[in-house]
Order: C-alpha cells, then structure tokens, then sequence
C-alpha cells in the first residue's frame, strides 16, 4: 500500500537511480544547442561507432566490478588478441575468417583465465595481478609483431568491423556496432537472468557469506575474469580490422576508460552493484563527451581535462544518491 | 540536587513515521540507568537524539537544569555526553595510546610528547583497573580489552554521561564481570551510565533503574527492584508473553551426525560427539574455547588436521560448504552481518541464495518460483519487510537473523548448526527462533548450538559438551545442565 509519503519516495528515488540519465540527457541538449551538427545522423552513427569498443569492455569491467574485483589488463589483451588476429589475418595466409576470430578469443580468454587463477588460487590481489598483465602482455604483443603493426590484411578482415550491414538515409550503419548489440543481450541477459549473474552479485556483496552459502567462489571469479579476457580478444579483432593493422600499440587507456565508464554508471567499485544499462550511458557519456568537444573544435588537451572532471562529477551525484537512501 | 540529565517530551518522525513519542527521560548522578525495548521501539535514535546525531522536532534536553541544544557529537562530547557503540569503531594498527589521544596528542609546538602521551595513557587505563600496555596495536587486543580502553577513552575526556550500547553481546561471562567492576568504579566516582541491553538477566546486577520503551512510547521507568523480570518483559513486548522458551522435544531417535577425534592445530584437539535426530546439542564454553572453529570445520570451511565426521552412519569427507549441503548440513554462522548476509542485497536474493540452482532451468532464473518460495518464507518467518526486494541491510537485527534462518530452511537440511543464534536481537523475535529451534527438533532435524547465552542454553539444550581452550572437558545430560555446572567446566 503506497501512501501519499510512499508515492512521492518512490518518485524521488527513481529520478535519483536515473541521475545519470539526467546527466546523459542535459549533456547531449547543451552540446546540441552549441553545435546543431551533433544531432545529424552521421554524427550520431559516429558517436555509436567510438564507443562500441568502449562499451563492450565496460560490460566486461562492470561484470569483474560487480564481482568485487577489477581488471586493469583489458587494454593490454586487446592488443596481443589483435596483433593475433593480424598475424592470421593477412591476405598471403588466406584463412577462413574463424580462425583470427577465434585465435584472439581464445588469446584473450586464457589470459582472463591466468587472471584468474591467480587472482583465486593464487591470493594475488587483482589489482596487482591484472597491473601485472597489463604490462607484459602488451610486451608480448609487442615481442609477436616485432614492434611494427601489421598490414596487408584480407579484405573480408576488414569488413569485420567496417562492413556497412544497411543504411539509414544516406548514412552507412557498420556492423561494429552490432557486435556491440549482440554482446549487451547476451551479458544482460547472463547478468540478469541466470543464477550466475546472482552469484556474480553475491560474491561481491559479501564474499565471505556467498562462499559459506554454498557457492564456488573461485569458480565465479575464475570465470568472470575469463569472460572479461574473451570480450577484450573480440574487441581486439574488432579493433584490428578497424584500423586495418595489427597494431600492438593500441588501446592504452582502455581499461581505465571502461572502468570510468563503469563507475559513471554507477557500479561501486567495492562490489555488489551494478547494471548493464547504466554502464552504457556511461560509456555514451564519456563518447558524447569526446565527440562534443570534437566538433565543437576544443582543443584535445582540454578535452583530456574536461573528461576527467565529468567522471568525478558524475560520481559524486551518484554517491550523494546513494547516500540518501 | 537535581538530574544530571533531563529529556522532556522527546518527540521524532522520519518521513511521516513517528519514532518517539513525547518521552520524558531522567538520569541522576551516579546512577546506572538501563534502556530495553525491542528493535524499533526507539532506543538507538534516542541515543542519538542525546549524542547530536539527531535533533528532536520538539521536546527539550535538560543538562544540570540547563536547557541545551546538542548540534553534534562534538559538542556532545563537550557536554560531558559519550558513548561507547556496540561495534567498536577503533583503529586496529594504532598503539593504545594513539588511540586514547588521538586529536589531542600531548605536544609542544608542531612535535608530539610521545612520553608524556605514554603516561597519562598508563593512568586513564589505571583509573578502571586495566593492566594492558600502551604500546599495544589495538588489533592485537581481546573484545573486551578494546571496549574497557573505549570507555577508558571516553571517561578521560572528563564524561559525566557514559551512554554504553549493547555492552555485553560479545563478552564472556568473567569479562562481563570486569565490566560492571568498572561500570560500579565509574558509579562511585559520579558518573552516570545508560546501558542499553537486550540480556535483561544483567539488569539486576548492575542497573539502579530502568526505562522501558516500547513503539516510540515510554512505557516505565522503575527501580529494578521493584520490578521482575517477566513484568519487564511483558511491558516491553505489551503483551502476555507466554513462557519464551518452548517445551522441550522429548522424542530423541537415532544419530544423525557423529564426529571423532577432530583436531586442527592450535584450535581443537579430539573433539568427539554425536548428535541424534530431535536433540538440541549445546556446545558451551568461554570465548576462544574453539566451538565455533569446529562446526566451520565440520561444514566443510576450515580443514581438518585429524578426525572423521559421519553423517547416518557414513563416513564422509567435507571440503566445502556445496559438500556439506548436499549432505543436508546447514550452518548459520556467528556474525550474520560478516557471514550470513549480503547486505546490500534483497531479502529475495538473500534467501533463494543457497537454492538457485533448484530455482532455475538450464541456467536461467524461474522468477515466479523463487518469488513464490521465498515469499513462503517471508511469510512462515514473519520477516517483517516491505516486501521481498527490500534490502536486508535495512533491516532489524531479529528480521536479518531470520532472513538467514529462511535461506538455511530452505535447503531442507537435517543437520542445524547455530552459532549463537539470538545475538543482538530483541526478545519477541529471540522467542520465534527458540519456537522455530523448537519446532525443527520436532520434526525431527538435529540441532547443534553454540550460545553464550546460558540461560537459553541451559532451557533449550537436551544434552551440552562443554569445551575449554579447545578440548572437551565434559558432557552434561538434562538433569545435570546448570549455568553453574556448565562454568564449571568452561573454566578449565
């Protein structure tokens, strides 16, 4: 039974569960009212085209997050997956495409799954084990393409991520964006609707109640971490055929921009609290953020600034929200 | 000469609910006043009402006759008003005596007197008696030494007012003595003392008065000698209780769980027992004896350096909590807040926690089963929430222990292992779990409980083992169990 004093709370505190909706919304209006071109078409496509990769591993950093851990290597497993891919993925080879495809998600799932391990059986704290990674993967990938990026790739590699799949007016929708589709049903529904996701919740809400409750705590772990490690090998194909090389140099920031993301989002970096949703309007607003300033001809550097406080801003609203529960 | 402490028609709401309702409250000099009422009937937002964390919608605060306005724990402080909380906020890196002065370390210009820190940390612990050396890391010290050094803190800050909640939920019984030692020194030099208490056994020992509330109403304030124990009761609850502790199970069948010669190193050596289906076990002993370190063990949790453990008659080997339930274990652990409880999750995903995998299909969550069985659960526990989704963490503490008793239910277990059960939690839902005990040993499920508790031991337990420093040093059949006997062999 909703009393009058029941309705209006529970109208408050859904505008304060979507405050970063607000955030998302009053960012896109000041931006279009700046510059009409935002809101064209191509503009928006665009938007949807940077931030595809972003989003796919803010999923999977939203996932290790929710689990009370944290994966700095993303980055790192996109480019040694990517420079995988390449290595199969040149025209002289002429490999059915599945072999890259799966070559760097294997990569990417087997170093999620030394993650891991490590982070479970081996009690090394993920922050420093996933640290670790981060830098000799990538000194891996640098090792495997001899410091070069990797060129000629066929074409069906290319069309990977840059195949137009249909148009909408004169604007070409690349298929880029349908990896991201596909992977948000797949996580929201692995997320919201199987007894992993529950179990993902549980053991970051309080992991030493869920491991006397009967679940595999090192199992949970060991999976997300792997799961997080194959979603970066897909994103380092899409990011390979994208660019066009094998490039081992790429994503740098890539683990600290789907964690900010995440964390505009609202997952709490303690574990235990997260949604897929909300991590996508984090990703897009840290995209429309970096397209804003892009056409509004700011200088990158300031850009650079201006991100950083937005992520501190958004969080700050979603912690005073939070706190007034 | 008048009260040290007046309140006068407290009255608080929170977003339309009313807390207190026009409570008047009186504390003499020197007097040790004790607080009972259920969870929710308004004790802890009192508390804060006098410590500054809250400011009253009307009502006024009478300190030595004069109206004061408390804005915040500082300047309660200030006043001369402390408190000690139930969970001990304490920094355990820190020294003692870092800790006793920190944010008012004794010092010349910028550099701290470490020495002279040392001493007078050496005499506030003298004040009460406390022989601990100041140099001491905080972490390495007992629950109870870390709570005398609280009230040491506080009583060095020159408080008249000691407001102490829920003193004794983790203290053995020698060190409850030392406490009210303390508490009666404190007495005679003029410091008054509310203690808020669920153990109404304590009251008489050591409260000149009480006030019971009840709902946000001051329902009595009386001397405790005018008062027995079932009349406090009674008031609190506002309601004929009926005898809180049910009629025990009689109808003991054969043996369900047997354990021999379980040793882990440093913990427990040769523990054996047994348990049979429609017995009530107690494990008794002082904090530290290892009760809790072998049912962990039993469960699966801790491994064992020696030992078997028979479930029917079989013996079998339990690595992990998933082994022990399948072998239809069930253990509720000691502190539902570090081991029972998601706290930021519902009292849904709470109770389906143990079962989903009985809630879903190929993987998939069955919504309309896990709502239908933990709604069940809800309902048979009456776990007063809103609903379902709620979160747990905003929960009473008997409603939170019950979310834990439903998710352990629902598994279906034979075997019970409660580890002190009924802490923190009031006396209307302590008697629902003693019904629910009482009724689990009925149908005949095995229950092993460790309580503190020795009176709930004493009526709830058909047979009790009684440990010390990790080696049983006795069994007690029903005619033989007293507090007295069961100390007896706690003590060594």
């Amino acid at each position: 039974m909703l009393s009058e004093t029941g309705m209006k709370k529970s109208i408050t505190e859904f505008v304060k569960a979507a405050a970063i909706l607000w955030v998302f919304i009053i960012l896109c209006v000041i931006i279009a009212v700046l510059s009409p071109n935002f809101i064209k078409l191509l503009n928006v496509v665009t938007v949807f085209k940077q931030i595809s990769m972003l989003g796919i591993l803010a999923i999977g950093s939203t996932f290790v997050l929710i689990s009370g851990g944290i994966d700095l290597s993303v980055g790192s497993i996109v480019s040694l997956s990517g420079v995988c891919a390449a290595l199969l993925g040149v025209k002289e080879l002429d490999m059915p495409l599945i072999v890259p495809i799966m070559a760097a998600i294997l990569v990417g799932s087997a170093i999620g799954f030394i993650n891991g391990i490590g982070v479970t059986f081996g009690k090394i704290t993920p922050f420093i084990m996933t640290l670790g990674f981060m830098i000799s993967v990538r000194g891996f990938a640098l090792l495997l393409s001899k410091g070069r990026p990797i060129f000629g790739l066929s074409d069906k590699f290319m069309n990977i991520s840059n195949a137009p799949v249909f148009k909408l007016g004169a604007v070409a929708v690349p298929s880029l964006i349908f990896y991201l589709i596909g992977v948000i049903i797949i996580m929201s529904v692995l997320l919201k609707l199987t007894v992993f996701g529950k179990w993902l919740y549980a053991v970051g809400g309080n992991e030493d109640a869920a491991r006397f409750s009967a679940i595999n705590v090192n199992w949970v772990k060991i999976a997300v971490y792997t799961l997080n490690g194959c979603l970066a090998g897909l994103c380092g194909v899409l990011m390979t055929s994208r660019i066009n090389s094998g490039d081992a140099t790429v994503a740098e920031n890539f683990a600290l921009d789907a964690i900010a993301a995440s964390v505009i989002g609202g997952v709490s970096l303690a574990g235990g609290v997260g949604t897929i949703w909300k991590t996508l309007l984090g990703a897009l607003i840290i995209g429309v953020m970096q397209n804003g300033l892009q056409i509004l001809g700011v200088s990158p550097f300031i850009q650079t600034i201006i991100q950083g406080l937005i992520i501190i801003i958004a969080v700050f609203f979603d912690m005073r929200s939070r706190a007034n529960k | 000469m008048g009260a040290i402490l007046e309140a006068k028609g407290i009255t608080k709401s929170f977003t339309g609910i009313r807390v207190l309702n026009n409570v008047d409250f009186e504390l003499q000099r020197g007097e040790i006043h004790a607080i009972v009422g259920e969870n929710g009937a308004g004790k802890s937002t009192l508390m804060k009402i006098l410590m500054g964390e809250y400011r009253p919608d009307s009502g006024e605060i009478l300190l030595d006759g004069k109206p004061e306005q408390i804005h915040s724990p500082a300047q309660a402080l200030e006043l001369g008003i402390a408190m000690v909380h139930q969970e001990l906020n304490y920094m355990p890196y820190m020294s003692v005596a870092d800790y006793m002065y920190l944010g008012r370390e004794p010092r010349t210009w910028f550099f701290l007197k470490k020495n002279a820190k040392l001493e007078l940390t050496r005499k506030q612990l003298e004040n009460i008696r406390l022989e601990v050396d100041p140099n001491i890391k905080m972490g390495e010290l007992s629950v109870s030494d870390i709570q005398m050094i609280e009230i040491a803190k506080v009583v060095s800050y020159g408080s008249k007012i000691v407001i102490l909640d829920e003193p004794t939920s983790s203290l053995s019984e020698t060190e409850v003595d030392r406490l009210f030692e303390i508490l009666n020194l404190l007495k005679a030099s003029g410091v008054s003392v509310i203690y808020i208490s669920h153990r109404l056994e304590e009251l008489n020992r050591i409260a000149d008065k009480v006030t019971i509330l009840r709902d946000g109403d001051m329902v009595l304030t009386e001397k405790l000698i005018n008062l027995k124990r079932e009349d406090i009761v009674n008031k609190m609850v506002g309601r004929e209780i009926e005898e809180i502790f049910p009629e025990m199970n009689k109808a003991i069948d054969d043996v369900l769980l047997a354990v021999k010669g379980l040793t882990r190193e440093g913990e427990f050596e040769n523990i054996s027992f047994d348990v049979r289906r429609g017995e009530i076990v107690g494990l008794a002993g002082l904090v530290g004896a290892g009760r809790t370190e072998i049912v962990t063990a039993i469960f699966g949790e801790k491994k064992l350096d020696a030992g078997e453990v028979f479930v029917k008659g079989k013996s079998v080997k339990i690595k992990n909590s998933r082994q022990a339930v399948r072998k239809k274990i069930a253990f509720v652990s000691e502190d539902r807040k570090l081991f029972g409880l998601n706290l930021i999750g519902s009292v849904k995903d709470n109770i389906a926690l143990v079962i989903l995998r009985q809630l879903s299909r190929y993987g998939l969550l069955d919504r309309g089963k896990i709502n239908k069985r933990t709604g069940t659960m809800m309902e048979k526990l009456q776990i007063k929430a809103r609903s379902v989704e709620q979160l747990v963490e905003s929960l009473s503490g008997g409603n939170q222990q019950k979310v834990v008793l439903a998710k352990w239910l629902l598994t279906e277990p034979e075997i019970f292992i409660m580890d002190e059960p009924t802490r923190g939690i009031d006396v209307g839902a302590k008697s629902e779990v003693y019904k629910l005990m009482n009724s689990l040993a009925r149908e005949g499920k095995a229950i092993i409980l460790i309580s503190s508790e020795l009176p709930e031991v004493v009526r709830l337990c058909n047979r009790v083992i009684v440990l010390h420093e990790g080696k049983i040093t006795g069994e007690l059949e029903r005619d033989e169990i007293t507090q007295e006997s069961i100390m007896l062999l706690a003590s060594g």
